[in-house]
């Protein structure tokens, strides 16, 4: 096979007693993809990395990563992943650049290389003036930047990142996607000079990143991403494919003279069976309300706010959020 | 309705040099869904803590129903609840054990303990778990039970600090049908977060930048406010695409959204047919292009820069 992609679940099972947490999942991951993993807590998303990682077996499926199968080829993977956790790994008394050595000797790295990388790691997370800062002191933008700079010293292939901006703002956030863009669009560079045509064909593509995340908008940078629940995959695709096939439904906005008014006004008549909404939503002096071939109660919608002294204003179909069509495929 | 429930002028918060809150002026209405959003340090914190009188106000004043804040900071705990970003619940009290204890902490007279208790954990959900040890409830869970402890002597204005900062999509939008439920029936509620798409839920938007308010509008209105609009390109190479766009004339920012590429231009219409031909001559195949909404965070972020610039 000439073909492979970066990381392939197949049939991937866990059952703890009689439950199942992950049930007969399938995807697979391209090179230089990013992949976005949602699903609220408990739905089987950590215990997916942890198979994926090789911390956990699987009862039944198989994993493979870069080609190799995760069970058996463990040790061989370890060296071409890097895994940046929830709570960032760090430790808090060390200063940034005794963090920054203490990993790159976990990674085994030889001293005059480990030196040169954690340059680049300090100057990719603009800490250059802050090495000696201990952790502690550090804003969560920036702890999370040291992270993913620690996670990818030994510069791996495929990155896993569980969570990575959690408590982190928006404007960090920003500055974290952007150099993960970086890294997946920088082609990778062998360390050896053994010119196999797999290394000359992995020359030609960045770091393949694995991500789960609670926050839809950030979801959205995602090139592919899959939504589990209850253990399994209820929804995949690209974000933007996902937006349009997946929605069961259209979403209207209507900005109405008094937006509390009209919330109240269409969820009686929604109560009593007059209009079958499956969902009122209050934004601010908006209101959202979701149904299947929605246009058809835009009609019905205006005069019930118009009974009730409320004008209608203007109502346009508009395209759902990730966080709708995610609320949406759950209830289903 | 529509009278001043919280007026603030000139408040200011310093620590040691800091000065983490800085002169901030705000009037809010009675009933209105507040949220204040702003990078972590910002000052939401502390403007929080001030209002709800556990801090000092260094300079400037806040009054909350009426009652000034510098003179008569005891005067409003009865109709203010907090919820701290930390909340303290006691993880080996049951929902309904927690409860009972702010109940008490707040006052709360028994005769109406057990009709309240029942109603607010209906409220939020929880009554099938009333019994359940706090400890053993999920993080949304939790913050909801959290919730419910603050409301539980009935306060008029709420104010919330992160509240839905860790949890999941699903809890998070059980919790904001909570909170616009309390809304619908005319509580105050002033509330913070990171989440951009949160502040689209709210009445209106404090935007707030070293200490500082730089805008306090409706959401409506404060994208509009960055005088930009979106053209969103999803080429059949983003990588090619991404080059070619960043030499682009006239084009003020390009983000990369998965596939797709947004591109921050002054005016939507008039740029796409020029962006169009520019790519088509560059050789880009386009599988699609359109003037797209301007998100709220693109909004925070441009806002945010145009002042640091």
């Amino acid at each position: 096979m000439d073909y492979q992609p970066a990381i392939l679940a197949k049939d991937l099972t866990k059952r703890f007693g009689d439950f199942t947490a992950v049930d007969h999942i399938n995807f697979n991951v391209q090179h230089g993809e990013i992949f976005g993993f949602l699903g609220p807590n408990g739905s089987g998303k950590t215990t997916t990395i942890r198979m994926l990682l090789g911390l956990m077996k699987p009862g039944e499926g198989s994993v493979e990563v870069l080609g190799l199968k995760v069970e058996k080829d463990t040790s061989k993977i370890r060296p071409r992943v890097g895994y940046m956790s929830q709570r960032f790994s760090l430790y808090n008394d060390l200063t940034v650049l005794q963090n920054l050595n203490f990993y790159g000797q976990a990674y085994g790295l030889e001293n005059s290389l480990l030196q040169k990388r954690i340059a680049e790691a300090l100057h990719m997370a603009g800490l250059e003036r802050h090495e000696n800062t201990q952790t502690r002191d550090l804003s969560g933008g920036w702890r999370q930047r040291l992270a993913l700079g620690a996670a990818i010293l030994h510069r791996p292939e495929v990155l896993f990142l569980d969570e990575p901006t959690a408590g982190v703002d928006p404007l960090s956030r920003r500055a974290f996607w952007d150099l993960l863009y970086k890294l997946v669009s920088t082609p990778l560079q062998p360390e050896t000079n053994q010119a196999s045509l797999e290394s000359e064909m992995r020359e030609q593509r960045g770091v393949t990143v694995f991500i789960t995340t609670h926050y839809m908008d950030e979801a959205e940078h995602s090139h592919r991403l899959a939504f589990i629940q209850h253990g399994k995959i209820i929804a995949s695709g690209s974000p933007i494919e996902i937006k349009t096939q997946k929605m069961p439904g259209d979403v209207l906005e209507i900005s109405p003279s008094d937006a509390a008014g009209a919330v109240k006004v269409l969820r009686s008549a929604q109560n009593d069976g007059k209009l079958p909404l499956n969902e009122i939503v209050l934004y601010g002096s908006l209101v959202h309300v979701i149904a299947p071939d929605i246009l058809r109660h835009e009609q019905a919608i205006t005069v019930i706010l118009q009974n009730s002294g409320i004008q209608p204003g203007v109502m346009t179909v508009i395209e759902p959020s990730l966080e709708d069509v995610f609320i949406a495929c759950m209830k289903s | 309705m529509n009278e001043k429930i919280v007026e603030i002028e000139g408040l200011t918060r310093i620590f040691k040099k800091t000065r983490a809150v800085d002169g901030l002026h705000l009037i809010i209405e009675t009933g209105e869904l507040f949220g204040l959003v702003g990078p972590d340090g910002a000052g939401k914190t502390t403007t929080l803590r001030l209002l709800a009188g556990l801090l000092n106000i260094s300079e400037g004043t806040a009054a909350l129903m009426g009652f000034d804040l510098n003179n008569q900071p005891d005067s409003i705990k009865p109709y203010v609840g907090y919820m701290a970003q930390q909340f303290s619940l006691y993880g080996e009290l049951s929902a309904l054990e927690n409860l009972l204890f702010f109940a008490e902490l707040f006052d709360v007279s028994s005769k109406d303990l057990e009709e309240r208790t029942e109603r607010l954990l209906e409220f939020a959900g929880l009554l099938p778990f009333k019994n359940r040890r706090a400890a053993h409830l999920s993080g949304g869970m939790q913050k909801k039970l959290a919730l419910a402890c603050t409301l539980i002597h009935e306060p008029e204005i709420l104010l919330l600090d992160e509240p839905t900062t860790g949890v999941d999509p699903v809890s998070r939008r059980e919790f904001w049908n909570i909170l616009t439920e309390l809304h619908l029936r005319g509580t105050t509620i002033i509330v913070s977060t990171p989440y951009m798409d949160e502040a689209d839920r709210c009445s209106r938007v404090g935007l707030m930048y070293a200490g500082k308010l730089i805008e306090c509008d409706t959401p409506h209105n404060i994208r509009k406010k960055i005088d930009s609009e979106i053209i969103e390109v999803w080429p059949v190479n983003w990588q090619k695409a991404l080059d070619k766009v960043m030499e682009l004339e006239n084009i003020k920012e390009v983000q990369t959204y998965g596939e797709t590429l947004h591109i921050l231009v002054d005016s939507g219409e008039r740029q796409l047919p020029e962006i169009k031909r520019s790519l088509k001559k560059a050789g880009i195949e386009v599988r699609s292009i359109r003037v797209a909404p301007v998100h709220m965070e693109q909004a925070f972020i441009s806002l945010i820069r145009r002042i640091d610039a």
